[in-house]
């Protein structure tokens, strides 16, 4: 199972298996990552899944749609260009070892 | 063991309440107890991904079981509180076991609204959906359904059409009022539903009064409405709405008004008892009530009442928000709608993308937008500020809302 390294507002890392097809953002809500609030459950309705995309592996990961851009302009932490809304991204077996960093505030 | 925080209610509500009281330093024990067999899950998806098999059960879970345990938070699931003893602190279980406590939490959620006709509650093929299990039931009814017709063209009733079309189904919603959500949204974002589903496939009748609900062989067949048309139907969906689940709060003697009545802070007429998401009626400052049947009114909600159960104050004051996916296009929506009195457009309805800004007396009461999320979040900061654009600016595309937030 693919795998994802969460890395929490306090630099705390977690090493959480994510199952192929679920986002980033259920895995850690599932196994209770600190940093993320995931308000809406994962419709792109909310910006409180920010992460920023650390590593190598930020490439692999399918660019944003439109939505989701237009959601992350309203993130409440600093927007970089590696920010993402972690329940757009779905796991896929290219991912295994990303490393997804919290902000440390999501409202 | 000393009594600890018991709640009632294993939905978003019971869940935020239980960990906003750790995050808070609560260190007594916590129990949850949901008459459901699963501990907390994800409804919204129940009526849109998961009826489609996209998104699957354990998608659906909240938090991991052992996430739960480790949190120290008991959760008793299909178990029902029967009876609560507010004078000594105790609730009562469908199995007799009794449970005392210091602080209560009531999250009774809500029950759906039965359709008042012969058959309704004995033909095959019939459902409401409110649970897993209802999504799991009418999944597998649309696995050989023909002729789907949907009582309600409210939120719930028009996602599952729009589910139902998808996977190619007849589709016919019948609603009562003359246009599609017309409790929330304004004509022409009724107008705007009408043209998408009719659009899609499904046959939309408005005004309908359905009359009768025609069975063979203990089976739904059709549907008549009072005008003598009849819809031939093998799977029914009824989505009339909710009634909150108030009826233990009542028998105790908390004061409940179409809900159980709750404070901003989430407290109900017993300082030992707080009340959150559908279950409950909020006062507001003007005396009258307001239901809110919503994942922000859940979440906000509960962590209001983690806070009272330790003696603190939050004010849930924010803007109500809801959203609603129907086919491609996403709706959402901030502040309450009733009572407008101007209704502007933002943007082209033929693009897909735009918004309606609703006004009363001047000033800024709600939006919807439709596949337009950066106008909703700026929305939503309109609310928190008490800031108003005129009804000049939020039609004007080449005016930048945003400046009004600086």
């Amino acid at each position: 199972m693919p795998n994802v390294t969460y890395i929490e507002p306090n630099g705390n890392q977690r090493e959480i298996d994510v199952p192929a097809g679920w986002s980033v953002m259920q895995s850690a809500m599932s196994n209770g990552v600190e940093g993320i609030e995931a308000e809406c459950g994962g419709s792109c309705a909310c910006a409180t899944c920010h992460c920023y995309i650390e590593g190598d592996l930020a490439a692999a990961v399918p660019a944003a749609a439109e939505n989701e851009l237009a959601m992350l302009d309203n993130v409440v932490a600093e927007r970089k260009a590696n920010s993402r809304l972690c329940c757009q991204i779905k796991m896929t077996p290219e991912l295994a070892g990303l490393v997804v960093r919290f902000p440390d505030a999501q409202s | 063991m000393s009594a600890g925080m018991v709640i009632i209610g294993a939905g978003l509500a019971g869940l935020t309440a239980a960990e906003t009281l750790r995050a808070e330093g609560y260190e007594g024990p916590i129990t949850m107890i949901g008459d459901e067999a699963y501990g907390p899950y994800h409804r919204p998806p129940l009526s849109k991904g998961y009826l489609l098999g996209e998104t699957q059960e354990a998608q659906l879970i909240m938090r991991a079981p052992e996430l739960i345990a480790k949190k120290n938070i008991s959760m008793k699931v299909g178990a029902r509180v029967t009876a609560i003893d507010r004078a000594a602190k105790r609730v009562t279980l469908t199995d007799g076991s009794t449970l005392d406590y210091a602080g209560l939490l009531l999250c009774t959620g809500s029950r759906l609204r039965p359709l008042p006709l012969p058959g309704a509650d004995t033909l095959k093929g019939i459902f409401g959906l409110r649970s897993l299990d209802d999504s799991k039931a009418i999944a597998a009814a649309l696995e050989t359904a023909n002729n789907v017709v949907v009582i309600g063209g409210g939120f719930i009733g028009l996602e599952v059409a729009a589910a139902a079309r998808k996977k190619g189904k007849t589709v016919t919603v019948l609603e009562a009022a003359d246009r599609l959500m017309a409790r929330v949204v304004a004509p022409l974002i009724s107008s705007f539903y009408y043209d998408l589903h009719t659009g899609n496939g499904a046959e939309v009748v408005l005004g309908a009064m359905v009359s009768e609900l025609v069975g063979k062989d203990g089976h739904i067949a059709a549907v008549k409405t009072k005008d003598g048309r009849e819809f031939a139907a093998d799977l029914l969906i009824v989505g009339i709405g909710i009634l909150p689940n108030a009826e233990i709060a009542q028998a105790a003697g908390i004061e409940c008004n179409g809900g159980i009545v709750v404070d901003a802070c989430s407290r109900t007429s017993d300082p030992a008892v707080t009340a959150a998401g559908d279950c409950t009626a909020r006062r507001l400052a003007d005396g009258s009530f307001r239901r809110l049947e919503s994942v922000q009114n859940a979440v906000e909600q509960a962590k209001s009442a983690a806070f009272a159960l330790l003696g603190k104050e939050r004010e849930f004051n924010a803007a109500p928000w809801f959203w609603s996916d129907q086919y491609d296009i996403k709706l959402q929506m901030v502040g309450l709608t009733a009572g407008f009195e101007q209704v502007v457009t933002r943007g082209d309805p033929a693009t897909k993308k735009f918004s309606a800004f609703y006004f009363k007396a001047g000033k800024l009461i709600a939006i919807d937008s439709l596949n337009q999320p950066a106008e909703h979040m700026s929305g939503r900061k309109f609310f928190d500020k008490g800031v108003s654009p005129t009804p000049e600016q939020a039609a004007d595309t080449a005016f930048a809302l945003n400046t009004l937030l600086a």
